[in-house]
């Protein structure tokens, strides 16, 4: 059996048992990137040299009984937004071409610690904005199910490449779906942690008060086992919040007898697909059968979702993004005559179009005389939301619902509609909203043969309930076990 | 007809505290070489978040109760957007919505009386970096040091109606501040945004108003204040011009202001709360916290001092200072005299100060090395003299007291049998001093006093050279 086929939790094991080390786990992820990087397009990046480093000294303190965590000297994949000291850490975007982090997102030093081996950066949409890991400046990212679709945004490097065997697993970024909708379009298992559960310290923020770390990988115990290395509080991060539970994967029982299941009425009527809606009632079918009850709820304010959404996440980004001006890193414009010059040419050279879209949105509903009108009634619209999701939780344990409207669109039909690309987020944003954590597994396919995603959201905190939901499904089912057939197969069939 | 200045003040001070405000880079904006003092937080490197220091909403707390402000039960940072090089996140992280202290106030005193001038409100926020022109090589430079330091902004009310009460206003911020350790109000660590305008006399209606940016020196606004109330003057009585609401910079040079931007060119600087700092909810259990760590006010240092026999300029003297205050208060809680320890403090320490060159802003002396020397006088183990010159030694070459007397034979001259030896040896040796004394020429008794002196080496404690010279001269009489 390829050991790119096991999960992190078993390839962790056999590490620990010595059936393998640490290095050699990296060489072998290393080498499936050479053989078909090129195919998918899932990597920014794949630096080996520090990534050698990393796999020995985790070997070392394997080798010193030292590394606690079960996935010590696994190889994880990490998105290019989230900072790794002394590797390219770019965002996927001209601006931040060759900009080297100065030092470890808190995430990636957790890893460290436990002994887990950062390698490679993972391809996506330039700056987390985007559906469908089209807008990178390293070029699109293709869906190992079928090229000739995107695999969703904006960690689609990270959920292609979990779903190919290229990497065993990763951790993305999640403002308004971008772990989850990726997962659902490449068929691989994705967890956004409560927002606060996860440091974003080292995180370049999109939408600050949306981001959120997560990891995408082959299953729900494998997202719990980096959940524990990851989750906890972080004095550099100062939205961060001491969640008084932890170890996630020790507390999946598979056990949901009696857990209410919400099940949203808008969530499964017009606009989802028709085989979107049957995988997702047949999960809602499974869930049953494992001992949970549903509960029909009315959530009519999530219509609101998508807009507020933009409107806050941009506002938020126009702000962000205002760092990258040329001055103190990253591309500064070859000609200028004057400071004024040297902003606006570096950022219009620096910027691709959907982020310059994206500025210029949050910078329009920030200006004084429309603040009221846009930013200020989006703050009032997602307390609304926040408030009716919490009374929704006070009826049910969790919420089942599509990740996504559809599955995976082809390849640049997306950007040309992107008002559609927007409403595309309605059922992932939600959860960014109202800091919720939220689980994307596969359910099953179209009938082209793309994966679909279920969704399930959970209270604030409640991110071990979400979690051990999914679980007890991927006991039942095997949707999660299914692999896309070689990339250079699928490409012919395109 | 008669108009009179409507001035309000927006006055930033550069907060005493240890480190950055969002971050743990050293606090002091003056020290170090370029871009010595700067972390990727306050660089603004992505992916870095600010975490607020608890100390600087203290001092912010602690200005407020000193100007009786309402604390806010809530307050919020918010994000001001404008790109300039030296702001590296291109938005200053202020406080726009929910500042932490408002409605207060603070009496003025000028020869024409005294007056309250409101304040609108209190709040926090980081300072800037620096841009550094070199002519030379015609680039400019981004010094990252000042970027972070962190900032108090006191708004006042337009309540001012001379410069001389902005004098005297900044004068007692700056007092006040230092005194209660909140900020070192060392130059250029308070700068002021003038508003202006003028009206007549007895009318409420205010009058085009101008803003005058970015000033430190006390001089400065002064005179800016004095131009730009009689530019408004004549372009309201003789139409030189038409004032527009603007906002204008002080050339010091030429002694006259120069507009920089008009309300249509104005900035906008898109404030919303900054969603990396989550609000601060201060309780009033923490307001009573720091009102009981607070350090205590002129007015009550005053009091105490009173009651303990100092002098009005001594008090004044002492209280210029918080240093000097804690010093006097450490001398004394060893046990000292308080006269006796202001006069070492003052006269001595000051004295020694300007024989250096120094104020009494730069005194630094370990109480208890002070209070050593003062006991080993006022016990007659040395006299003031030598005490003098042991102070010395212990403030510029940090000696110890009892070393260095040790070390420099200091204190034999208490030993009466010593003393005596050195005096019977200048009776022996000079005969006709003595000869001349005990024919009633009483001035030869100084210069036989002087002999002791000049053998002691000036370290005589000279009550008890005289009194040993009476005794043995009396012997030969």
């Amino acid at each position: 059996m390829d050991i790119l086929d096991l999960t992190a939790v078993e390839l962790g094991e056999r590490i620990r048992k010595r059936e393998l080390s640490a290095p050699e786990a990296l060489e072998a992820v290393y080498g499936a990137f050479r053989a078909r990087g090129r195919n998918l397009n899932a990597y920014a990046a794949f630096e080996i040299d520090p990534a050698r480093t990393a796999a020995e000294h985790a070997q070392a303190l394997l080798d010193r009984g030292e590394a606690s965590s079960v996935l010590a000297g696994v190889p994880v994949g990490i998105k290019d937004n989230i900072n790794v000291r002394n590797c390219l850490t770019t965002c996927a975007s001209k601006i931040l071409r060759d900009y080297r982090a100065p030092f470890d997102a808190s995430a990636v030093r957790k890893l460290r610690e436990a002994g887990v081996v950062p390698a490679g950066t993972l391809n996506m949409d330039e700056f987390a904005m985007g559906s469908t890991s089209e807008t990178s400046c390293y070029g699109p990212v293709r869906n190992p199910w079928n090229t000739g679709h995107v695999p969703g945004g904006s960690s689609g490097g990270a959920a292609a490449a979990v779903a190919a065997r290229e990497c065993v697993c990763a951790l993305g970024s999640d403002t308004g779906g971008s772990v989850r909708q990726p997962s659902a379009y490449c068929g691989v298992t994705g967890f956004k942690p409560s927002y606060g559960r996860v440091s974003r310290y080292g995180l370049v923020a999109y939408g600050s008060s949306l981001d959120q770390i997560g990891p995408l990988a082959r299953d729900v115990r494998d997202c719990a086992a980096l959940l524990d290395i990851i989750a906890g509080p972080d004095s550099m991060d100062a939205t961060s919040v001491p969640f008084p539970d932890s170890g996630f994967l020790d507390a999946l029982s598979g056990d949901i007898h009696g857990l209410r299941v919400g099940v949203p009425e808008e969530c499964f009527g017009d606009g989802v697909e028709e085989d979107v809606r049957l995988c997702v009632e047949a999960f809602l079918d499974e869930l049953k059968r494992a001992g949970a009850v549903l509960v029909p709820l009315r959530l009519p304010f999530i219509r609101y979702a998508v807009p507020v959404y933009y409107i806050l996440a941009t506002a938020e980004a126009s702000s962000n993004l205002s760092r990258f001006d040329g001055v103190k890193y990253g591309l500064r414009a070859a000609h200028y005559n004057t400071m004024e010059e040297l902003y606006t040419r570096s950022r219009s050279e620096g910027f691709g179009k959907e982020v310059q879209k994206r500025i210029l949105l949050g910078t329009f509903v920030l200006s004084s005389g429309y603040y009221d009108a846009y930013y200020n009634k989006a703050l009032k619209m997602k307390q609304m939301i926040v408030d009716g999701l919490a009374e929704a939780f006070g009826r049910c344990d969790v919420i089942a619902l599509p990740v996504s409207p559809t599955t995976a669109p082809a390849l640049g039909s997306s950007l040309s509609d992107p008002l559609k690309m927007y409403l595309s987020d309605i059922f992932t944003v939600p959860a960014n909203l109202a800091g919720l954590p939220g689980l994307s597994v596969p359910c099953g396919f179209d009938r082209a043969g793309l994966p679909v995603g279920a969704q399930l959201l959970g209270a604030v905190g409640a991110d071990s309930t979400v979690l051990n939901v999914g679980h007890a499904y991927q006991l039942a089912t095997d949707w999660h076990k299914r692999r896309p057939r070689d990339s250079e197969e699928v490409s012919e069939h395109a | 007809m008669r108009y009179e200045a409507v001035i309000g003040l927006e006055t930033h001070v550069e907060l005493a505290t240890q480190s950055k405000i969002f971050c743990s880079c050293g606090g002091h904006s003056t020290k170090g070489e370029p871009n010595t003092r700067v972390c990727p937080a306050c660089a603004g490197m992505p992916g870095m978040l600010p975490v607020t220091n608890r100390r600087v909403v203290e001092l912010a707390m602690r200005a407020g109760i000193l100007l009786h402000c309402d604390i806010s039960r809530y307050t919020t940072f918010d994000k001001k957007s404008y790109y300039y090089p030296d702001l590296p996140c291109a938005y200053q992280i202020t406080q726009w919505f929910h500042p932490v202290c408002r409605n207060g106030s603070v009496e003025v005193t000028t020869k024409d009386g005294t007056r309250t001038i409101g304040i609108k409100q209190i709040h926090m926020e980081e300072d800037a970096g620096k841009l550094v022109h070199d002519d030379w090589t015609e680039t400019t430079l981004v010094d990252f040091n000042r970027t972070s330091v962190p900032l108090i902004e006191i708004v006042s009310r337009p309540d001012f109606r001379t410069a001389d009460e902005v004098m005297a206003y900044l004068e007692k911020l700056k007092t006040m501040f230092r005194f209660a350790n909140i900020s070192e109000c060392e130059e250029g660590a308070m700068r002021c945004d003038v508003n202006i305008s003028i009206r007549p006399e007895g009318t409420e209606e205010l009058g085009v108003r101008t803003e005058i940016k970015n000033m430190s020196s006390l001089s400065s606004i002064r005179r800016a204040i004095q131009y730009e109330t009689a530019r408004h003057l004549d372009a309201v009585e003789r139409g030189t011009e038409t004032l527009v609401q603007e906002t204008r910079r002080w050339d010091d040079v030429k002694g006259r202001t120069f507009s920089m931007r008009n309300k249509e060119t104005a900035a906008d600087y898109r404030y919303f709360p900054d969603p990396n700092l989550m609000p601060i909810l201060i309780g009033e259990d923490w307001i009573q916290r720091v009102r009981d760590t607070m350090p205590a006010s002129v007015e009550e240092k005053t009091a105490e001092y009173q009651s303990k026999g100092l002098s009005e300029k001594e008090i004044a003297s002492l209280t210029s200072e918080r240093a000097l205050c804690d010093l006097f208060d450490a001398v004394t809680a060893l046990g000292r005299e308080p006269k006796d320890a202001a006069s070492w403090i003052l006269t001595e320490c000051g004295g020694l100060l300007r024989k250096h060159g120094q104020v009494m802003g730069e005194l630094q002396i370990a109480p208890g090395k002070l209070s050593r020397i003062m006991e080993k006088v006022s016990g007659n183990e040395i006299n003031r003299a030598a005490g003098r010159k042991v102070l010395e030694a212990v403030l510029y070459e940090d000696a110890d007291p009892d070393a260095y007397c040790e070390a420099h034979n200091l204190g034999a001259q208490g030993d009466a049998d010593a003393v005596r030896q050195v005096v019977l040896k200048v009776l022996d040796s000079t005969p006709n001093a003595v000869r001349d004394y005990l024919g009633g020429k009483k001035k030869a008794f100084q210069a036989l006093f002087g002999g002791c002196m000049k053998e002691l080496k000036g370290n005589g404690d000279p009550q008890v050279i005289r009194a040993l010279l009476e005794e043995e001269l009396s012997k030969r009489s």
